[in-house]
């Protein structure tokens, strides 16, 4: 395609994307729908157990799998820019090892499972912080790549603490935890789904209110401070929203892997450079992916379903895989 | 307009002072160059003024205010800065790129007016890059000689009345670079202050009003390009033989560095 295409398809093509993928994982699963009978069923018309296959199980679950992908390619979007990092992205920060090893404990102290998403959720911002905290003792002002050494670092020290919290939890919690880490939507509700939103909106719109910071500090620290930004504090703040949303994703569906590393690398190929609508349209295409990929995790094997998180890694490492040819 | 009080700097773990009490200024209407040998607190001269660096003793103020008393986005609004390096993490295209330098008067949310639109569009024109813009290059496309002119045309779109250069001309072939050089003192002559962080000596005497020469995090020398552009002074900064000599076509002092014959 000629990059004057590119200019004129892009954005119908992601809101397109994501409402194909929201209709068809409405109408697709063990009881297919035809369009008009999904139609019906939105608007609470026709058979009864259409609509509450569509109302009630499909529905809520294709939003909140939207909402997580949506979350999760705002966050990474903004944390490449902001770190000048294409490999960054939000679990690096160590929202993913903190928020399973949240849940694994919340699950190995025997915590009802209603409380799991809490317990994911104080993991998360727990981890970052000791990210953050560790990045700062080892003296740096906020440089990008000690800040993502921390992440790593403590991203293998959850690991060791997961490894043995399992090694001596009764073997159900264990399934329970390991299901959890692999990620899923399968228990999506509408209450699950509108308090999700609430954080996407607000992450979202704070780091969308930022992203004319994030362009500026793209070009590098003294450059930032240049233009008059303070780099540490402004990038400081964006970790920070980026963080949350993506805590927040990982507390309602556990680890979803790769969204928010590949999800900006689309978009950019799209041909968008500057931040404000880079983040929209990863917001877009995060939705579209992680729609499709619970799609595809639900009707791939019936009646079992795949873990989510599996299923965003199988695509999303390939394609990662080839931006690193054309990076390197 | 912008002056150098006893500024101190110590990076942490150093050893010695990066700065150790260097004063002078740099008044609109004149270009001020900062030469000296490599390490001897030429950069760190601009992390100071951009707050990058703590400075331990002295100030830097701007307008006769220090500049931590200025806000980060008042101080943009009038000192542009060109700093030694930057590498874009991703791809912007020469408009967009130039566009950001409007990012002090603009803030995250307010869109380009049409002020704004004039600003960059005479700073691509000025910096000799608006053909880049035009056809829609991508920075990380373009020789290392269009990428600083296209980051000076950053700066100019930036506006403000001093601009501040850290080495700008490195990668300017000869053409380029004397354009660059006649650019800045076109700025002069508009009232703009110039400081210029430079390794050219010979083009600095030619074109500077006042050269402050390095040495060791100290002034070793100050003042018009005759009075610091001596054979004396420069060998012993520099340590290195050399010969100053009178350029026969303008009259400026030139810098020849000699060879040194070493023994087999």
């Amino acid at each position: 395609m000629t990059t004057a295409l590119i200019d004129r398809v892009r954005w119908p093509l992601l809101v397109l994307a994501v409402v194909a993928a929201l209709l068809l994982a409405v109408a697709l699963g063990t009881i297919s729908l035809a369009p008009g009978a999904v139609w019906d069923a939105l608007l609470g018309r026709g058979d009864p157990a259409a609509i509450t296959v569509v109302l009630v199980l499909r529905l809520p679950r294709a939003v909140l799998a939207g909402l997580i992908g949506a979350g999760l390619g705002i966050s990474g979007a903004a944390l490449q820019g902001t770190m000048r990092n294409p490999l960054a992205e939000p679990y690096l920060l160590g929202v993913s090892g903190g928020a399973a090893v949240g849940a694994v404990l919340a699950v190995s102290l025997g915590v009802a499972a209603v409380f799991l998403p809490i317990a994911a959720f104080a993991g998360a911002v727990l981890a970052v912080a000791v990210t953050f905290f560790v990045a700062h003792a080892a003296g740096t002002r906020g440089d990008a790549r000690i800040l993502l050494m921390a992440g790593v670092v403590v991203g293998a020290f959850a690991n060791s603490v997961i490894m043995l919290v399992l090694g001596t939890a009764p073997s159900n919690a264990v399934r329970d935890a390991v299901w959890w880490m692999m990620g899923s939507v399968a228990a999506a509700t509408w209450s699950q789904t509108a308090w999700l939103a609430v954080y996407v909106l607000l992450g979202g719109g704070a780091l969308l209110a930022w992203s004319r910071q994030i362009d500026v500090l793209s070009l590098g620290d003294d450059t930032a401070a240049a233009l008059g930004l303070a780099p540490e504090a402004t990038a400081r703040r964006i970790y920070a929203a980026a963080a949350l949303v993506a805590a927040a994703t990982v507390a309602a569906a556990g680890l979803v892997g790769f969204v928010g590393l590949v999800v900006p690398h689309i978009v950019r190929g799209l041909g968008v450079r500057r931040h404000r609508p880079l983040l929209v349209g990863s917001a877009f295409a995060g939705a579209a992916l992680v729609i499709l990929a619970d799609l595809a995790a639900r009707t791939l094997r019936p009646p079992s379903e795949l873990p989510l998180g599996a299923v965003t890694a199988i695509v999303g490492v390939p394609f990662f895989l080839s931006r690193l040819r054309r990076l390197a | 307009m912008i002056r150098y009080e006893d500024v101190v700097v110590r990076y942490p773990g150093a050893s010695r002072d990066a700065l150790a009490g260097v004063g002078f200024h740099a008044e609109r209407g004149r270009l001020t160059a900062v030469v000296g040998p490599n390490g001897s607190g030429k950069s760190t001269l601009v992390r100071a003024l951009l707050g990058r660096v703590v400075v331990a003793g002295g100030a830097v103020r701007v307008d006769g205010a220090p500049v931590t008393e200025h806000g980060r986005g008042e101080l943009a609004k009038r000192v542009a800065v060109i700093t030694q390096r930057e590498d874009l993490a991703f791809p912007l295209t020469v408009d967009e790129y130039v566009a950001l330098g409007r990012f002090p008067h603009l803030g995250g949310w307010r869109g380009a007016r049409s002020i704004d639109r004039d600003a960059i569009e005479h700073a691509l024109t000025r910096a000799g890059v608006a053909a880049l813009a035009r056809d829609g290059r991508r920075v990380q496309e373009l020789s290392g000689g269009e990428w600083q002119r296209v980051r000076l045309a950053r700066a100019l779109a930036q506006g403000g009345e001093a601009l501040v250069l850290d080495e700008p001309t490195t990668f300017l072939d000869v053409a380029h670079e004397m354009a660059a050089f006649e650019l800045l003192h076109e700025l002069t002559v508009e009232g703009v202050a110039v400081l210029l962080v430079s390794h050219q000596l010979n083009l600095v005497a030619r074109f500077a009003d006042e050269i402050v020469l390095l040495h060791d995090g100290l002034v070793a020398a100050a003042g018009s390009p005759d009075d610091v552009m001596q054979a004396a002074i420069l060998e012993r900064v520099y340590e290195w033989p050399l010969v100053v000599t009178r350029d026969p076509a303008v009259g400026a002092p030139a810098l020849l560095p000699l060879r040194v014959r070493r023994r087999t």
